[in-house]
């Protein structure tokens, strides 16, 4: 086995590196780069739990992001509530709307599940852009105000206008996903789901609810990506209905399996390698997602467990080397 | 009387794979259910298992009517089974099988909102569940194994894990679909020594098996179906001595 991916100070050692980040970053272009892949990271680990770790493919998660999204756009403009109010609300939308879809979708399996959820992606995107009264159809919602500042007596407040503010935000946000998703996967509940996945008909044998399992990691996947999307919205502070599109879908997706899907490093190094490749990539201009085609066939035939996989992988093979000699 | 089959029938379209049949498992027996393939054995233990439900008859266990009760509400009441080809989840540790095969008994150690806290019953679910997962290990010979992944086992130990996940539950009844299927001799022996062992704990067993000497040797009680209908039911020495069984097997003696 690879220790030091096991070590505590390896995450120690990264979660040092992760708070003096902003005072390393060149300029406000990579900073803002950063702060969007933490959120994206955000996603992609939620998509992961239903997607690499129970095995149901979902590809609605960029409508629950859009769902997020405009739960906070519409929420603090149109209502005027607090961006701190308004976040779980949107995120509990995102998530009971996927526990709505999720009864009768749950019931279908493999391919024609993927195909039941690219449908709800669609019908997502097609209500924002039409119902121009709540959403304001294709223009979409403009002057979403920044996270609100959080008062301190005594000190002052925290605001959220500078970018390095908000990158310690969504680092925050980023930890407590990562939190919880290590709680649930390292545990008894996180078992079940990778039985489903496995083995959906041993699983029921063995007592395993699993249609309700099921559907726990769906809404529980939502509710991450809704959360992202509100926090999208609020950073971001203008959105359309391309938030929701099935483009965001396929961003996670990427994310997910080239970085290693069912591992929970795997998506965070999607969510950060694949942006920073697009950058340098940018020099191709619209053929830069060739290149994206062909490294995921690539990735896929010879490391089916992702960049993780392999680098694990990897690693074991040459601590055996050394063992061995 | 533990469980019991009342007036069984399924088809399957025009087909009629179980056919009228009554039988009964009584407690801390073991009882094996023979016949040629195709005799509708499987099926039976699918109807019971709830993995397919009876076109029409009753189903009784524990006294309580289970008929088209879906598998993991049965599995719930305490009958565990194995499968014909050896079912496991086979992308995870031997330890993570055995903790699958325990967590319909707690229900701490699965709530959601307990996981994410780590509350003190969750804690204390998890350590009954260590404990008797090891307990199980040791049952089951396979302690040197318990952090490997299954896939790297050999098939007896295969075996052996697949009776672990029914056993590491405390059921009641264990349903075994040809246990030894497949399997050389020496693992043979090892299964049927081990199913014995099961059964001194005071489970009771019902196993269905092709392996006539094996059989003879296990079971308390053996029901013969032939063409999804039961035509022999009794101790082992009177079933094989009845002449419809020595056909259903055999084939019919020639008239000279």
């Amino acid at each position: 086995m690879v220790t030091w991916l096991q070590e505590k100070w390896f995450y120690v050692v990264i979660m040092a590196l992760a708070l003096i980040v902003p005072f390393f970053v060149p300029n406000r272009y990579i900073f803002q780069i950063i702060i969007m892949s933490c959120l994206f990271a955000i996603g992609a680990l939620s998509l992961n739990l239903i997607l690499g770790y129970t095995g149901q493919a979902s590809l609605a998660h960029g409508a629950f992001f859009g769902i997020g999204a405009y739960g906070v756009a519409i929420l603090t403009t149109t209502l005027g509530w607090s961006f701190w109010a308004a976040l779980p609300v949107a995120a509990l939308s995102s998530a009971f709307l996927g526990l709505i879809v999720g009864i009768p979708a749950l019931r279908t399996r493999g391919a024609y599940f993927a195909i039941a959820t690219l449908c709800l992606g669609e019908i997502v995107v097609l209500v924002a852009g039409n119902w121009t009264g709540l959403t304001g159809g294709q223009n979409g919602i403009v002057g979403i105000k920044p996270p609100d500042a959080i008062p301190i007596p005594m000190i002052g407040e925290i605001s959220f206008q500078s970018q390095t503010s908000q990158y310690y935000l969504v680092l925050a946000f980023l930890l407590l996903t990562i939190f919880i998703m290590h709680r649930l996967v390292y545990s008894l509940k996180g078992l079940t789901f990778m039985a489903i996945r496995n083995n959906e008909v041993l699983a029921e044998a063995v007592g395993i609810n699993t249609t309700k399992a099921k559907l726990l990691s769906f809404v529980v996947a939502n509710f991450f990506a809704g959360m992202a999307g509100g926090i999208y919205a609020s950073l971001i502070s203008s959105i359309s209905p391309s938030v929701a599109s099935l483009k965001i879908t396929f961003d996670f997706l990427l994310y997910v399996l080239l970085g290693g899907a069912a591992s929970l490093a795997g998506p965070i190094l999607g969510a950060f390698a694949l942006p920073v490749l697009m950058e340098y990539l940018q020099f191709l201009h619209g053929y830069q997602m060739i290149v994206f085609g062909v490294l995921l066939v690539v990735v896929i035939i010879y490391c089916p467990r992702g960049l993780m996989g392999g680098i694990t992988n990897l690693l074991a093979k040459i601590n055996n080397k050394r063992m061995g000699s | 009387m533990l469980l019991q089959g009342e007036r069984l029938v399924k088809h399957f379209g025009g087909t009629v794979a179980v056919d009228d049949v009554t039988f009964n498992v009584n407690k801390g027996e073991i009882l094996a259910i023979i016949g040629p393939n195709g005799a509708g054995k499987s099926v039976l233990f699918s109807l019971i298992s709830g993995l397919h439900k009876p076109t029409s008859g009753k189903i009784t266990f524990q006294g309580e009517d289970i008929t088209g009760f879906k598998s993991h509400m049965i599995s719930r009441r305490g009958m565990a089974r194995t499968f014909q080809l050896t079912a496991l989840f086979d992308e995870l540790r031997v330890v993570d099988n055995l903790a699958l095969g325990y967590q319909k008994r707690t229900t701490g150690g699965t709530n959601f909102w307990a996981t994410l806290l780590h509350s003190a019953g969750w804690k204390a679910d998890k350590a009954t569940m260590e404990a008797k997962i090891l307990e199980t290990l040791g049952f089951i010979g396979l302690e040197e194994k318990a952090l490997e992944l299954v896939s790297t086992l050999s098939q007896g130990e295969q075996r052996r894990l697949s009776i672990g996940i029914a056993l590491v539950s405390d059921p009641e009844l264990i349903l075994f679909d040809e246990p030894t299927g497949g399997l050389i001799q020496k693992d043979t022996d090892e299964i049927t020594h081990l199913i014995r062992k099961v059964n001194q704990t005071g489970v009771t067993v019902c196993l269905i098996e092709h392996k006539m000497r094996m059989i003879m040797d296990l079971a308390n009680r053996i029901v013969v179906l032939n063409y999804g209908s039961q035509i022999a039911e009794g101790a082992p020495a009177e079933v094989a001595a009845n002449p419809e069984v020595i056909e259903a097997y055999l084939g019919r003696k020639r008239d000279a």
